[in-house]
């Protein structure tokens, strides 16, 4: 295969690769290196666009936007659509709500993950492919397939209009992700390693969270991060459970809002900044993670 | 058939050749000892998709429109199908999903991928690389009521961004309700979903990326190879293992999207941007027929299936050649 091909070159030419490095591969960079950076800013100032409008119309008076429209500046920071939104969805509740389910969520999703991975990668159970195909279908149901009778049994236990049944609901859904993604990458985990600990005499137990799982955090903190967005950003699902105003999700209670009349358009454009500022501020917070990987056979 | 070589597998397995793909990872460990530490997810699995699932089978053999008890009509609903002209629509709609949300943001993640790493990455700086990763991104963390607000309010036919913009350039002519004309509805989505998937690949892929070994590269050069040449050689057969499941999941997603359509069209103007979960979920809650909704869900979740066991026998197929090797 095309791997064979190219791995043995590297064993011939050791002793020139060094004085490579050194040449500085920072140093030269030719007038097409400069064109590519140019279309990679394009192709970032293109995706970005949409977030610019947001900002700037967000800070508008609704007179400012009518007069001008949405692609000017403002001519005054305006607040007023931002503190109007904010007090009439009680923002601070709906933020708890979604930090709590989503946080919740994601790590218990991660935790799922990792157990059902550690077996069918490392454990290579028998029929894993079947397993792990059964597990993803928690991933391929369209979302509207569980409503009906999730309503029914949740309602049996006591748990409609609960946030953990939002919680369990995405746990499953979020972790058979998880489960492919971890059991593909564990399937290539380096046999050395498990060796080394069983001869240490390591029972499997130990292994798991003595060996695998610190080896393989850097794929489980990206994980976490997916796990915690995407439940963030939600909506079917917490729109049919969460019928109370009280437990609502900011994704929900902004879309509530769409319907109502007394949204003008820099109010609207100011829920949408508030909505989306917390998984940006999330993401920027634990970007530097997903740089670190998504593979365990990182280890050299 | 594919599916009889994989489940024949274990039976053969002690005299035949395949016994790495036996054993556990671990030497001297049964594999059966481990299924202990697939009892909670797959009882989580269990109650919360399983027994829907099997429930909405049911379903599909029966008139129900929510209130009364459902009621058994055979193969009714399926005879229904096959010839609802509104479904094969939304399934042909659904082709085009997988052109937006799955082929072009693959390869284009692919090749941005590569040069934000391998160029820009290594020429300009890393600080660069990941400034313009993370803006890439940007969409994906855009909840999709979120996305909708600012899209349909960009293309909106009054004042609507875009068409002030082509106003501005002297191409008002091309200015219209972009949305809501049958002819644009649909390419339209498809380019708001190229946005909103591109990053996610991106990010998988320059995660992926590490664990190419420079030295490799640097050697393929020394031989003489381009660019091109050592992406194809190199790049793309170690990061394989994420390209499969980039496209598996991606091709999921599109099969089943669902939010932006509920969000920006409704699956209108018509049925110019129906696609299958659309189509369900109106059924279901809209026309409230539960039975009818049920069976275009099954359908479609029986075509999602079908296409990760092709997906997930390929690759098997490809790990256990690898490791034949």
């Amino acid at each position: 295969m095309t791997t064979l091909e190219a791995l043995p070159v590297t064993s011939t030419i050791p002793a020139r690769t060094p004085k490579r490095r050194r040449g500085g591969s920072t140093s030269h960079k030719t007038l097409g290196d400069w064109a590519i950076l140019g279309v990679a800013i394009l192709i970032g100032l293109l995706i970005a666009v949409p977030f610019f409008l947001i900002l700037i119309n967000s800070f508008k008076s609704p007179a400012d936007y009518n007069s001008s429209g949405p692609l000017s500046l403002p001519t005054g920071l305006y607040f007023d659509g931002m503190i109007n939104f904010w007090e009439r969805v009680n923002f601070p509740e709906k933020l708890w709500n979604s930090f709590f389910i989503s946080s919740v969520v994601a790590v218990l999703a991660v935790g799922v993950s990792l157990l059902n991975a550690y077996a069918l990668g490392i454990g290579r159970v028998r029929g894993r492919t079947w397993i792990v195909l059964l597990i993803l279908l928690a991933n391929m149901l369209p979302q509207e397939v569980l409503l009906y009778p999730l309503y029914f049994m949740f309602k049996l236990v006591g748990l409609y209009d609960n946030q953990w049944a939002v919680i369990i609901i995405f746990v499953v859904i979020q972790s058979a992700f998880g489960t492919y993604l971890l059991a593909s990458v564990l399937g290539t985990f380096p046999k050395e390693i498990l060796e080394a600990a069983s001869l240490d005499g390591a029972n499997r137990w130990t292994i798991l969270w003595k060996v695998v799982y610190p080896i393989t955090k850097p794929t489980l903190s990206v994980l976490l991060i997916f796990f915690f967005i995407w439940t963030w950003n939600e909506f079917l699902i917490p729109l049919t459970f969460l019928v109370s105003n009280a437990a609502q999700t900011v994704p929900v209670s902004i879309a509530v809002l769409q319907g109502d009349r007394l949204m003008d358009v820099t109010t609207t454009s100011a829920s949408a900044l508030l909505g989306l500022l917390p998984t940006l501020i999330f993401f920027l917070i634990f970007q530097r993670t997903l740089t670190r990987g998504i593979t365990a056979g990182a280890v050299k | 058939m594919t599916t009889a070589s994989i489940s024949d597998a274990p039976v053969d397995a002690p005299r035949g050749s395949q016994q790495p793909a036996r054993q556990s990872l671990i030497p001297g460990s049964n594999p059966n000892k481990f299924w202990i530490y697939l009892v909670p997810g797959l009882a989580l699995l269990t109650l919360i998709i399983i027994v829907p699932l099997v429930w909405n089978i049911y379903l599909t053999f029966t008139d129900y429109r929510g209130i009364k008890p459902p009621e058994w009509v055979g193969l009714e609903n399926w005879v229904k199908l096959a010839g609802d002209s509104v479904f094969w629509t939304s399934f042909s709609n659904s082709i085009a999903m997988i052109l937006a949300m799955v082929v072009v943001p693959t390869l284009l993640g692919l090749v941005l991928a590569a040069m934000l790493f391998d160029l820009i990455g290594k020429k300009f700086g890393g600080k660069l690389a990941s400034f313009l990763r993370a803006t890439y991104y940007l969409p994906q963390i855009l909840p999709a009521v979120i996305a909708a607000i600012v899209i349909g309010w960009i293309l909106r036919p009054q004042n609507g961004a875009l068409n002030e913009v082509l106003t501005g350039m002297g191409l008002g002519g091309l200015a219209h309700n972009w949305l809501g004309n049958p002819n644009t509805a649909l390419p339209s989505i498809m380019v708001i979903m190229i946005w909103v998937q591109l990053g996610y690949p991106i990010v998988i892929f320059m995660a992926a990326l590490q664990r190419v070994d420079p030295e490799l590269y640097e050697a393929a050069e020394l031989d003489g190879a381009n660019w091109l040449q050592r992406f194809t050689a190199i790049t793309v057969s170690i990061i394989r293992p994420e390209i499969f499941v980039v496209t598996l999941t991606c091709t999921i997603a599109a099969l089943k999207v669902f939010g932006p359509i509920y969000t920006l069209t409704g699956g209108g103007p018509g049925t110019s941007t129906i696609v299958p979960a659309y189509y369900a979920y109106s059924e279901f809650f809209q026309s409230q027929q539960v039975g009818y909704g049920a069976t275009i869900a099954t359908a479609l979740t029986i075509v999602i299936a079908a296409v990760s066991v092709v997906f997930l026998l390929a690759q098997t197929r490809l790990e256990r050649k690898e490791e034949a090797i």
